[in-house]
């Protein structure tokens, strides 16, 4: 008898993922290898990778917790800038691949304990508390770091919220955080290759979350809080581990921003409430609950309006159409079927032909 | 002693005594009847035996543990597992995922090995799966165990709500008006598959119903509901024939 290789419908979704992204990268290391892509398109490559990032943790917390967060780009900020001070405070001290290792743990730490503190008070709470108390969070870590002056030098850390000069520093000591002018010389620890593999590490994580005892825990209380609570499900601590995860991984994605920047600057153009808007823009069109979704929209929609910039006046048009295009095919069930049924029968003919 | 013993249970909302002094006494593994006319207080019983709503007066005693104070997440874990009047099952989960979702206390893995699919994961999951679907197959729901729990026809649902509680090992199984909305072929076979879950499962049965034809039928036991007050209870012939409850009955089924 022939032996049978056994490989769920869940994990084969889940290799597809991999697939796409890793057949993606190579694509374009190849455009970038053979000079075929402009530099302003290679500019573009490491950005669309850890927004497709941030896509992915957004959606555990949207469509897998069913809970509206508005701002996980304050996470990324907590991520980014945590990440950016302990790699200036051992660049030398630590070699180059291990440091940045280990500036990975400081951000995804960072920004899970805070993901964790802001989710103690709002996720006990049944209601649309979360998305406002996440808005008002975001703009406020901000502009706390938007306004913080940092440094340390002999004596010890000096923190200010006024000026340079009320840190009261001695010359020979550093500057970390020069308040609205940021963070400068972070080594550019990260690249379009380590971003792809930290998207792939982001989609592990959540996409084999999503597929475990914990993760159908999280599911049951999006579907119906009630019947999980009379199934004994521990409702709060699982809202919170989710949206916990949630968090750190949009931390990951700031330590890849913040390692991939010349100047680290905690302004509304990187973290404001408009760029977690952007994302759960990238997670609704890509479908709710659909973390390859999630992966393919963040992409398509972040390259597709910097890549129309050329054709000026039909951009904003072009994007619109591409827009409402993404909708129909990710939200209309008629569409969904139909997609559905067409990877199906695509499935059974490489099974057949694998037999 | 009785597995569970319900003193003087009341409460209010907001002037109304949507249930006076409700006391009930089960013994293991009997199938007990609550039935009454809508609005009763029925489901007021069972929202404040699972801890859903806190009573005002009186005691739960669950095998001899007083559990009056346990949230709802709690009292599963004690041992009451319950069904809802209008279903609530998880809708975007498939059929086994809804019964392998109740099953989370009895299998374990960590946070850890969850997200890596690592240590316990595959063989734990592989156990989960095997004993989910021993569950579905007591109620029929095998063969559709891979479909999406909202795809079910009606009967199906309701069905598979009962499988989900019982997928957390309760020692009581709470059934709130299982046939509702069932047509009579579809009634008289839960009915069946209620009586045989409580004698292959030794399990105790409360059930909510509406229609009194139907509970004289399977239930050795009843109280009778009224304006949140308990009207009789006792022996099901003896209740049924009490003209007491036959005119509150009367009174509402026309
Ligand atoms: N949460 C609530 N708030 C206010 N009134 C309620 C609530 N729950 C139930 N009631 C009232 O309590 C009474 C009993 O309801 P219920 O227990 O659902 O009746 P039954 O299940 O016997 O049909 C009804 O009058 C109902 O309107
Ligand atoms: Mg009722």
């Amino acid at each position: 008898m022939k032996k049978k290789i056994n490989i769920s419908k869940t994990s084969s979704q889940r290799l597809i993922t991999y697939g796409m992204v890793i057949a993606a990268w190579i694509i374009l290391e190849i455009f970038l290898h053979t000079g075929l892509m402009s530099s302003h398109l290679e500019g573009l490559l490491v950005p669309m990778a850890y927004y497709a990032i941030v896509a992915v943790g957004l959606n555990l917390c949207v469509g897998i917790l069913g809970e509206l967060s508005l701002g996980h780009a304050g996470f990324m900020c907590v991520g980014a800038f945590s990440s950016a001070l302990f790699s200036l405070l051992t660049v030398g001290k630590i070699p180059d691949g291990l440091r940045f290792i280990l500036a990975l743990f400081v951000g995804v730490l960072f920004s899970a304990l805070v993901g964790f503190l802001v989710g103690i008070p709002v996720l006990r709470l049944n209601g649309d508390y979360l998305a406002i108390v996440t808005l008002a969070f975001g703009e406020i870590i901000k502009n706390i770091i938007n306004a913080l002056y940092l440094g340390v030098d002999s004596k010890g850390v000096h923190v200010s919220f006024e000026s340079l000069m009320a840190l009261n520093m001695e010359p020979e000591g550093t500057v970390l955080i020069n308040g609205a002018m940021g963070v400068t010389g972070t080594p550019h620890d990260a690249n379009f290759t380590i971003a792809v593999i930290l998207l792939l590490f982001a989609l592990v994580i959540v996409q084999n979350f999503i597929d475990s005892k914990d993760g159908r825990a999280v599911m049951s209380i999006r579907d119906n809080r009630i019947a999980a609570e009379s199934i004994g499900i521990p409702v709060t601590s699982y809202k919170m581990l989710a949206f916990t995860i949630s968090a750190a991984v949009a931390g990951m994605a700031g330590v890849v921003f913040s390692h991939n920047i010349a100047t680290l600057q905690s302004t509304s153009q990187y973290f404001g409430y408009n760029v977690s808007i952007m994302i759960l823009v990238y997670v609704v069109l890509g479908g709710i609950g659909s973390i390859r979704g999630s992966v393919i929209a963040a992409s398509v929609l972040y390259l597709l309006p910097e890549l129309l910039r050329g054709l000026n006046k039909y951009r904003m048009l072009i994007y619109s159409v591409v827009l409402i295009a993404v909708m129909i095919v990710n939200w209309a069930p008629g569409v969904i079927e139909k997609r559905t049924e067409f990877f199906d029968r695509i499935r059974k003919g490489i099974k057949n032909g694998a037999a | 002693m009785a597995l569970l013993d319900v003193k003087d249970l009341s409460i209010t909302f907001g002037g109304l005594h949507a249930v006076e002094e409700f006391s009930l006494s089960i013994e293991k593994g009997q199938l007990y009847g609550l039935i009454g006319p809508n609005g009763a207080g029925k489901t007021t019983v069972f929202n404040l035996l699972t801890g859903v709503y806190k009573p005002t007066q009186g005691s739960i005693i669950l095998d001899g543990r007083d559990i009056t104070a346990h949230s709802t997440e709690e009292i599963n874990k004690d041992g009451i597992a319950r069904t809802f009047q209008n279903i609530r099952l998880f809708h975007k989960l498939s059929v086994i995922d809804n019964v392998k979702t109740a099953l989370h206390r009895e299998f374990e893995y960590s946070t850890f090995e969850a997200m890596f699919h690592c240590g316990r994961y595959a063989s734990v999951e592989r156990e989960m799966e095997k004993k989910a679907i021993e569950i579905l197959k007591v109620f029929s729901l095998d063969t559709v165990s891979s479909i999406l729990s909202s795809n079910l026809p009606y009967g199906q649902q309701r069905k598979l709500e009962i499988a989900r509680a019982m997928a957390t090992g309760p020692k009581i199984l709470l059934l709130d008006e299982p046939a509702a909305g069932m047509n009579p072929n579809e009634t008289a076979e839960l009915m069946e598959t209620i009586s045989l879950i409580r004698d292959r499962f030794g399990i105790t049965i409360l059930l909510i119903e509406h229609d009194m034809k139907l509970v004289s039928g399977i239930c050795e036991h009843l109280t009778v509901l009224n304006f949140g007050k308990i009207l009789a209870e006792g022996d099901t012939k003896e209740v049924l024939s009490d003209p007491e409850v036959i005119r509150a009955y009367l009174g509402d089924d026309e």
